[in-house]
């Protein structure tokens, strides 16, 4: 780890400015960025401790709900208002990472973790998203847990996160503070970027941009589900996961959101996938056309051969089980 | 004065006349208390003054290593060193070597090799500063993949198994394969050297500390009188301390070179290269049998890999040896020289994975002959080892197979596969026969004993498994003093050498040492009291003989007495094979959708002789059948196919079984007592319930969704592929 400043904010004006410095970066739980800088593969000179700004609130606003930054994984999977009206997210966050890390963790943390790409995390393999320009290391060695959309010839690295899957099928936004002072929103299915010949950029944020909020619109469909699958029965990121919002009205799908995980450069949604359920009656012979459209531009790296199939058998049971 | 016993022939029972009644109750562990409040000292923890602190620097590659930049990284805020000594080692001593291992730092033979060590004032600054410590490597790389080499090593042949299979009326040849393990405990690898004069002390987490001080010394090249090692507490070993290991020898080295104590601790990521692992297997299995089951030949013969210049080749076939019977007979190993990082024991070398396929196999001969895996087990219990012709000293197959059925409710279960299913879930259940060969080594013990109660020391180790419990039994039942007059002092090579811990022999060598350094303290007390030690009765700080009954204060008369013990393996394990014994059941559901497994219950029978404290002998079991799930589910170390490093090097990313995965463990122990197998009659335990516990897992995976996972571990990919 490479000595760095510490400083701790006490509001966003104050951590906009102590964050305008180059190398300056976030902390909030600080679960995945302290063993990033460990490793030295993030290596900011100062940290800018976010926590104790009042972001820990969820807070009704009408239907829709504010979730602060800073809202741990664990208190928001818990909060009663997220767990009946919200049910996919609560399922996602409980389904990410161990008890002991969503303690800490944080809504807008979460968003920004950084991939699980063991060359990633590896300083002594030429990784592009370390240091764009370097290579890929993934290309042509262990890829078992890479993505097969979104990638590019520059990096094929998946975004790890459960509770940002959820989020986009239920078409959250994220509010942020850019240093002028301004407030912004953002789509989520905006705010991160495929790798395209950059991948060291993961989101829209600027230095110095903060997330102060997520906000969750009021959920547009009632049968809500995630399913996860992965290698062991806790602490493992997602092979494949699913998290579908449906609303079925007279036999019909009224509304579909489907956002997938394990599969994606970012937390994945497919707008003609959504757009071909709605509408329609569901069958068998339905959620496998959307597993085609899913599909269609999927590249895989021998190790990942396994994910179409998974992906299109979970999907497929996602949507019997949210439209039985 | 000492009592030395060499086990040639059968031993008598000294244990079930004694009086005092502690030995095989679930004694609790005398320094559990210390460990959960967090007073057990683990080897980073107390640092002395002035000390400094190290951390190693990785080959990225392999060959000619350059440290290019190590100037500019000694000239970095609080570093005191950069060191690269041709005396620190390639990778971690096998067990029980007694001498150096490969050293040198000049050629990296492997990716993650220790090449430097970066010593600064501050933990935080030697970090930093070994990982800016850039270093390169050239030449051209030595093979790391298993199929590209000609392995080394032939199989021993008995009899024509090529004609036995062709006359066999069920014959099958199967091919297994299992991947790399990790040994990596939970405490860190970790070292604190400080010298005074010519002799070093070195606080660490070390299995075996005789031969670790011999080994130390051999790579300081200095003599073993001046090496002191102390190791009272591990935190784990699972094998990855049982030899010298790279953190101590570069400690050493480092403070000698800069005249105050280091600290090296090895970051996980670390640990995970330089510890030797468990080497990847492919396992063929021949199998031929008659109609009614009966094996008239079998071969087992193991692909395994290790670097150049180590002895050890994971000993996949060592059960298969005499576990059924069968005339015609292939077995044994070939090793395949690579560059990949060193391979050794892990827990249960050998048998973990060898019995696991060897038993994958058998149920899938029973599947083929249509008879009951139970049964066909039975039906080949061998009278007499088949490969040596020697006798068993005991044998509890059938009795543990029969138990656990029983217990298990085998009875109930359907023989087809795909018989029971709720919801998505297929419901299936397996078995599996255990088997591990006991081993005995050497070892010494004293006690001292006086008015106060006895003192235990010897350089024996507890990696927690419960040595502390099981010694402080065996002398306070053998000296007739409750579990809290005794002390019971290990991991110092001041005291007497122990076993050292590992290949389940701990408490059974040392134990016997412990037990005779107790009849020496016995027979000077029937001395006093002018009786035979045989009729000697002591209990509760009570000695009797005869009618005669006096304190045991009384007896010593200000005197402290001191026994002292020292036990050798002699013919009784030449003549006659010994081996532990069980039984593995498993149920499991395996869902249609995604492949995933979950294992529901488990339930083992195990016979290993006299138990010694039932508690920490459950806790054992526990411990292998949770790595028996790994082993058939999550478990395995990814090779870059490019050059061998390996790739999920951290426990987020190599998958040990978490407690969501893990479901109520039964265990269930026979009685038994072996009097080959030493006074104690007790055999080892701790690796027993590893073995074949995985092949219960897939036995019952393949008979809940019909999906034979010969790739092991079974993840959700590989089930999914059978399941479409």
């Amino acid at each position: 780890m490479r000595p760095f400043d510490y400083v701790r904010a006490t509001d966003a004006a104050g951590a906009s400015n102590a964050a305008q410095a180059a190398n300056a970066a976030f902390i909030a739980g600080g679960t995945n960025l302290l063993d990033l800088m460990k490793l030295e593969v993030m290596a900011p000179e100062k940290l800018v401790d976010i926590s104790r700004m009042g972001l820990d609130q969820v807070e009704e606003q009408g239907r829709d709900l504010r979730i602060g930054a800073t809202v741990t994984n664990s208190d928001l999977a818990a909060d009663l208002r997220v767990r009946a009206r919200w049910p996919v997210l609560s399922r996602a966050l409980l389904a990410g990472a161990s008890g002991q890390l969503r303690n800490k963790a944080t809504t807008g943390g979460n968003l920004l973790q950084r991939t699980r790409c063991p060359y990633f995390y590896d300083t002594d393999t030429p990784c592009n998203k370390r240091q764009p320009g370097e290579g890929c290391s993934a290309l042509g060695g262990e890829t078992r847990n890479h993505a097969i959309l979104g990638t590019s010839a520059e990096c094929i690295a998946l975004h790890p996160s459960d509770m940002a899957v959820a989020l986009r099928a239920l078409d959250a936004r994220v509010e942020v503070r850019v240093p002028d002072g301004a407030v912004t929103e953002h789509e989520l299915g905006d705010f991160h970027r495929q790798p395209g010949d950059r991948p060291d950029r993961e989101t829209v944020l600027n230095q110095g941009d903060l997330i102060t909020s997520v906000l969750l619109p009021a959920p547009a469909g009632d049968r809500q589900v995630y399913r996860k699958v992965r290698d062991r029965a806790s602490y493992a990121f997602a092979l494949v996961s699913v998290a579908a919002v449906l609303r079925v009205e007279e036999g019909r799908i009224a509304h579909a959101a489907i956002g997938f995980g394990g599969l994606g450069t970012v937390p994945w949604r497919d707008p003609s996938v959504d757009e071909l359920l709605t509408g329609e009656r569901p069958t068998t012979a339905l959620f496998d056309k959307a597993a085609d459209l899913l599909l269609q531009g999927a590249e895989t790296h021998g190790g990942d051969d396994f994910k179409p199939p998974l992906a299109r058998r979970v999907l497929r049971a996602v949507l019997e089980e949210a439209t039985a | 004065m000492s009592l030395d016993l060499k086990l040639d022939g059968r031993s008598e029972d000294r244990f079930g006349t004694m009086a005092q009644g502690l030995l095989g109750t679930p004694a609790d562990r005398p320094e559990g208390v210390l460990k959960v409040t967090g007073a057990a000292t683990y080897a980073a923890e107390n640092l002395p003054e002035n000390c400094a602190f190290g951390m190693l620097v990785r080959a990225p590659g392999q060959g000619k290593v350059t440290a290019v930049n190590a100037d500019e990284v000694r000239a970095m805020p609080g570093v005191l060193a950069v060191i690269r000594d041709e005396r620190m080692i390639r990778n971690a001593a096998q067990g029980t070597a007694n001498e150096a291992p490969v050293q040198g730092v000049d050629h990296a033979e492997y990716v993650g090799q220790p090449v430097a060590v970066v010593v600064a004032e501050s933990f935080e600054q030697a970090r930093h500063a070994a990982q800016s410590l850039k270093i390169t490597t050239e030449g051209s790389p030595g093979p790391v993949d298993p199929d590209a080499v000609e392995p080394e090593g032939e199989p021993t042949r008995t009899g024509d198994l090529d004609s036995a299979m062709k006359d066999a009326v069920h014959a099958l040849d199967l091919t297994y394969t299992t991947p790399s393990h990790s040994s990596t405990p939970m405490e860190p690898h970790a070292a604190i050297a400080e010298w005074d004069g010519d002799r070093v002390s070195v606080r660490a987490s070390l299995q075996m500390l005789k031969y670790n001080r011999n080994e130390l010394a051999d790579c300081l090249g200095i003599s073993a009188e001046n090496v002191r090692i102390q190791s009272p507490f591990v935190g784990g070993g699972f094998g990855s301390k049982l030899g010298i290991t790279a953190e101590a020898v570069s400690a050493a080295i480092a403070a000698r070179e800069l005249g105050r104590p280091v600290r090296v601790v090895q970051h996980r990521r670390q640990a995970f290269e330089t510890v030797t692992r468990r080497s990847e297997t492919t396992q063929r299995i021949r199998l031929a049998a008659d109609a009614e089951g009966r094996l008239s030949g079998l071969g087992h013969e193991a692909l395994v890999s290790n670097l150049p210049g180590e002895t050890f080749a994971e000993p996949v076939t060592q059960a298969s040896a005499f576990a059924y019977a069968g005339a015609h007979r292939v077995i044994g190993e070939r090793l395949a020289r690579l560059h990949r990082p060193a391979a050794g024991s892990v827990r249960a070398p050998g048998e973990a994975v060898g019995v696991t396929a060897f038993e994958c196999a058998m149920d899938e001969l029973a599947v083929k002959t249509g008879l009951d895996p139970v049964e066909l087990r039975r039906r080949n219990i061998p009278d007499k080892d088949p490969s040596s012709g020697k006798p068993f000293s005991s044998h509890m197959l059938a009795a543990a197979l029969d138990d656990g059925a029983g217990r298990f409710g085998w009875s109930d279960r359907a023989p087809e596969p795909r018989s029971r299913r709720e919801g998505e879930w297929w419901i299936g259940s397996g078995m599996a026969a255990a088997f591990r060969v006991n081993i005995m080594m050497e070892a010494e013990a004293r006690i001292d004993l006086t008015p106060d109660g006895a003192v235990v020391e010897t350089d024996m180790t507890d990696l927690g498994t419960g040595t502390y419990a099981i010694l402080t039994q065996i002398a306070g039942e053998a000296l007739g003093l409750p579990a809290e007059s005794v002390t019971v002092r290990l991991g110092d090579t001041d005291f007497p050498p122990g076993s050292g811990s590992g290949g389940s022999w701990g408490s059974a060598t040392t134990g016997n040492a412990v037990w005779l350094a107790a009849l020496d303290l016995r027979r000077q007390i029937a001395a006093r009291l002018d009786c035979d030690e045989a009729e000697l009765t002591l209990r509760d700080g009570q000695a009797t003989c005869g009618n005669v009954t006096r304190a045991l204060a009384e007896v010593l008369g200000g005197d402290d007495l001191r026994g002292h013990g020292h036990i050798t393996a002699g013919d009784a394990f030449e003549d006659v094979v010994q081996s532990t014994f069980g039984a593995h059941f498993a149920e499991v559901a395996v869902s249609d959708v995604t492949g995933e497994v979950r294992v529901r219950r488990m339930l083992g029978s195990f016979a290993a002789g006299r138990i010694l404290n039932e508690k920490t002998a459950r806790s054992q079991c526990h411990g292998g059948m949770t790595w028996g799930i790994g082993m058939a589910l999550t478990e395995e170390l990814t090779h870059d196919r490019r050059d061998g490093h390996m790739v999920n090097r951290d426990l987020a990313e190599y998958h040990v079984a978490v407690n969501a995965d893990v479901p109520p463990l039964e265990v269930h122990f026979l009685e038994e007592l072996d009097p080959w197998s030493g006074p104690m009659q007790s055999k080892g335990l701790g690796e027993l319930g590893i073995c074949g516990a995985g092949a219960a897992v897939l036995n019952a995976v393949y008979h809940a969704c019909g999906v034979r996972i010969r790739d092991m571990p079974a993840t959700p990919d590989k089930v999914l592929a059978g399941l479409e």
